[in-house]
């Protein structure tokens, strides 16, 4: 938006470019469409564009004249390492040199950045490299053709006889060599080639499978790297919104008057979401909210407390609900069982707490809207803007930005954040741009958790020794339902409620799975690992439990469970973290260890963690995690995603929860009483890579889901606690274990 | 006016004196390195140098650092901020990298003090600043590796 100028901070690199759409090619075999721009060069070129003389081969990539290589991302970058990834797939086929990528945002588009799985633009899943693999293959494999193409042409050689190596193209033969850089200008003119070009073998690989450093280290490593909060726009407020301090509460009224007396306060006005604080900076902002006198009308029915929540839900898993899975005859399997095991586990709500809180900078004017921001669906928080402001969804650019951290946070199915920074901006009648920032207080109380959840499992061990039933029954509330996911409720299982119990890989003859959804006000979303959060653990930890019953090895238990030909891929990651714990040697008498498996995101994670005691309390030594996420495209990222899944894992497990009041507020509100995981309590961990050929899978969530259970076996183990309610700590203090 | 040195340089301020020193570096003077993470003293995203020592900005009141010497991210430049920036570089620490302003600087201020930290040293000095990405393993790796590199200038001016 040319009208409104940033203070500070440069344009957005891509920001202004013109582009055209050339062509469209289908790729054979893949049925992918790559959409091929091309920059119209006799347009003015704005003078703060470094990319309006780019070769724009297609929609994925820029070549600048220096050769320098941006790729456009279409997934967010927050930590988990997509810019490195995609722009090693696109390096790797145009054979560039490392030194000469770039990666920013792709904008919000959905028929040339959808996620291949999704089906829409979307950041989730654990998908990025796993739907983009071929994908981004294939448009440098795209590049390196055209650019390849041109140099036969400039030189008059035949295109078979033309290397490139890392970022120069020669020709040998004649001694002719060229940058990309320089031959980009005439491969801007070249017909896109009529087939795929072919993409290299796994043999021919460069690039894929180094450990190449991220490509926003440095960056990240100097303070210069620019996330939303850091923007400011000439006449742009800072906003924060007081919320309804109960889920469900409306304005009724409120007072201003003290409020417009803070030096800084430029306006208040009502919106949907509550009562928005426009001033000249963040303090004024926060002062003036304080200042409020704000009444809110107290819903008539009895308020939502977890209290409330856990005997519901209790109550709920006594009896089955809507099978999700099942398989023999459990009741008769149960009945005839020599020894049985029944457990119910309570897990709180957690909140995801990104070291970012949630904001967003938006400008409103002459019907065309601008707004910065990090985005896992920018499509979604585009459509959610355009709606609030009545202008078409082209009329709405989304800038989306690096974000500090998300862990789901910003993948709101509703994009209701997107729409109340729209709200603001109308409010005020669009007079300046603003900043909305949710304070981490509007961060912690203001809903979107990790559901509350409740699980009943009863186990059965025949004469023999062998598990022959299991039965499970969840009551959790649905993260899709009422959105534009609903369509993923099939005969009223929200599959994301149930994997990782639905799915048990473990042979037990007669099964069932049963789903309780339980509506509730207390507004849910996915969390790094989404239904696997709690399935994982009722399920390593149970299985454990019936295991030891059985007077069987936690790990030759397992493998016996494991059919060598269907669950392969779980057997190798679970031998591979028994092997690396081995070779560390015994355990010390004073520590236990504990092991669970869990495959999530179609990569399967195994891990044994050591634990001692002290002040009666579990400390976590160590951890080693085995992870076959197929090919490894870059174990360095890898390596950092599992330790952080592990950190992030265990501190939910040991010490966060949410909890909702009687009068059904929330509890918690900053870092003092939601107590993230510091320094002082992360584990030595080693990670180890199965070699695979398998399609690369996720990497983001999957390290989270086996760190619980693996710690709560290893603390059963040591002192005899079995704790099914988290938090660890809390529960284990309140219980004590001796 | 208030006065106060930032990296070097020196500003006069027409502020309100109880705006936090964070907010006067962020929204007043758009040194953005250093970031808002709790508010209330909890997390360190907002760690920056006051008079050579890391201290939490977003509880200071302006007000009361006047004439202070503040050191932000953007001015860490000196041996130790350079061997700590080069550390998180070579080790490849941030992930999503918004509180890695706030670890640098306490890792910087824990280096002025303890050139040589062991890991429970180094736990204690960084327990004030949180990291949602658990980087903490390789923060400990980096500032042992920055330790190494300020022990060897120093063992080269010796020697020299």
């Amino acid at each position: 938006m040319d009208n409104f100028t940033e203070k500070h901070s440069p344009k957005a690199k891509l920001g202004k470019q013109r582009i055209q759409r050339r062509t469209l090619i289908k790729a054979a075999g893949t049925g992918l469409v790559l959409g091929c721009y091309l920059p119209l060069k006799h347009e003015k070129v704005e003078a703060n564009d470094s990319n309006s003389n780019s070769f724009a081969p297609n929609a994925f990539i820029r070549i600048s004249p220096d050769s320098s290589i941006t790729v456009l991302s279409k997934h967010i970058e927050f930590g988990q390492g997509t810019f490195t990834g995609l722009a090693t797939l696109v390096a790797e086929e145009l054979d560039a040199d490392w030194a000469q990528m770039h990666a920013v945002h792709a904008p919000a588009d959905n028929d040339r950045y959808k996620n291949l799985f999704f089906g829409i633009q979307g950041t989730g899943g654990s998908t990025a490299i796993a739907n983009s693999y071929l994908q981004m293959r294939e448009a440098g494999a795209t590049a390196r053709d055209l650019l390849v193409s041109a140099a036969a042409e400039k030189w008059k050689v035949p295109k078979s006889e033309i290397s490139v190596l890392k970022g120069k193209i020669s020709h040998n033969t004649s001694n002719n060599h060229a940058s990309f850089g320089e031959l980009a200008d005439l491969a801007s003119t070249l017909p896109l080639p009529t087939t795929q070009p072919k993409l290299k073998t796994p043999d021919q690989f460069k690039l894929i499978g180094q450990s190449l450093p991220k490509i926003d280290t440095n960056v990240k490593s100097t303070g210069k790297a620019r996330f939303t909060l850091d923007i400011y726009l000439e006449n742009m407020l800072t906003v924060v919104v007081a919320h309804p301090p109960r889920f469900g509460d409306k304005l009724v009224k409120f007072d201003e008057s003290r409020a417009r007396k803070v030096k800084g306060v430029v306006d208040i006005k009502a919106i949907p979401q509550g009562v928005a604080v426009y001033a000249k900076n963040t303090h004024a902002a926060i002062l003036g909210r304080a200042a409020l006198n704000t009444t809110w009308d107290s819903d008539s029915e009895k308020a939502t407390s977890t209290e409330q929540l856990t005997k519901e839900y209790l109550d709920a898993v006594k009896k089955p609900g809507l099978p999700a899975t099942t398989k023999g005859d459990v009741t008769a399997s149960m009945a005839a069982s020599e020894k049985t095991l029944e457990a119910d586990y309570i897990f709180p709500f957690l909140a995801h707490v990104p070291m970012e809180p949630l904001d967003a900078v938006i400008a409103f004017q002459n019907g065309k809207v601008e707004a910065w921001m990090g985005s896992q669906f920018p499509t979604g928080d585009q459509a959610a803007i355009a709606n609030v402001l009545g202008v078409d969804i082209q009329n709405v650019k989304i800038n989306s930005q690096l974000a500090g951290g998300s862990f789901g946070r910003r993948a709101q199915p509703g994009a209701e954040f997107a729409a109340e920074a729209a709200q603001v901006v109308k409010a005020i009648k669009a007079k300046h741009p603003i900043k909305l920032l949710w304070t981490r207080e509007d961060d912690i109380k203001g809903g979107r958790y990790r559901p509350f959840t409740v699980h009943k499992l009863r186990g059965g061990i025949d004469k023999n020794g062998h598990i022959t039933a299991w039965q499970q029954s969840i009551a959790t509330q649905s993260i899709v339902a009422g959105t534009d996911f609903a369509g993923m409720i099939q005969k009223g299982i929200d599959p994301t409620s149930v994997e990782g119990a639905s799915d048990l890989p473990y042979a037990i003859p007669n099964l069932s799975v049963d789903l309780h959804t339980m509506p509730t006000k207390i507004p849910g979303l996915w969390w790094r690992s989404v239904g696997h959060t709690h399935t994982a653990f009722t399920v390593e930890t149970f299985i454990d439990r019936l295991l030891e019953l059985a007077g069987v090895d936690p790990i030759e238990g397992r493998l016996k469970l494991l059919n060598k030909e269907h669950h392969a891929r779980e057997m190798n990651v679970l031998k591979r973290v028994s092997q690396m714990a081995e070779q560390a040697g015994p355990v010390p008498s004073s520590r236990a260890r504990g092991v669970a498996l869990h495959k999530s995101f179609n990569s399967y994670v195994a891990q044994i963690a050591e634990v001692y005691e002290t002040g009666g309390l579990p400390r976590v030594h160590r951890v080693w995690c085995a992870v076959d996420c197929g090919l490894a495209i870059n174990p360095n990222v890898i390596k950092a995603q599992m330790e952080g899944a592990i950190g992030y894992g265990l501190s939910a497990i040991l010490n966060e929860q949410i909890t909702v009041a009687e009068d059904g507020s929330v509890t918690q509100s900053n870092f003092h009483d939601y107590k993230p995981l510091r320094i002082t309590d992360m584990p030595k961990i080693k990670v180890d890579i199965i070699p695979s050929a398998e399609s690369p899978t996720g990497v983001g969530e999957p390290g989270t889901p086996p760190i619980g259970p693996a710690v709560v076996n290893a603390w059963r183990r040591l002192t005899g606690q079995v704790v099914n309610q988290m938090p660890l700590m809390k529960n284990i203090e309140q219980t004590g274990f001796i | 006016m208030l006065k106060l040195t930032i990296n070097g340089t020196a500003k006069q301020l027409d502020v309100d004196e109880t705006m936090p020193l964070l907010w006067v570096l962020r929204d007043e003077l758009h040194y953005t390195g250093t970031k808002y993470g709790c508010g209330i003293g909890q997390c360190g995203a907002c760690t920056v140098h006051i008079n050579g020592k890391p201290q939490r900005s977003c509880l200071m009141p302006i007000g009361s650092v006047k004439n202070a010497e503040i050191t932000t991210i953007e001015g860490l430049d000196d041996d130790v901020g350079k061997a700590v920036k080069s550390a998180w570089k070579t080790l490849d620490v941030p992930q999503c990298g918004y509180c890695q302003s706030g670890q640098m600087m306490s890792a910087a201020g824990l280096l002025k003090d303890n050139p040589a930290p062991n890991n429970s040293e180094i736990d204690q000095a960084m327990s004030g600043n949180i990291c949602r990405c658990a980087t903490y393993e390789k923060i400990r790796e980096a500032i042992q590796t920055a330790s190494k590199k300020i022990d060897i200038k120093e063992v080269e001016t010796k020697e020299g």
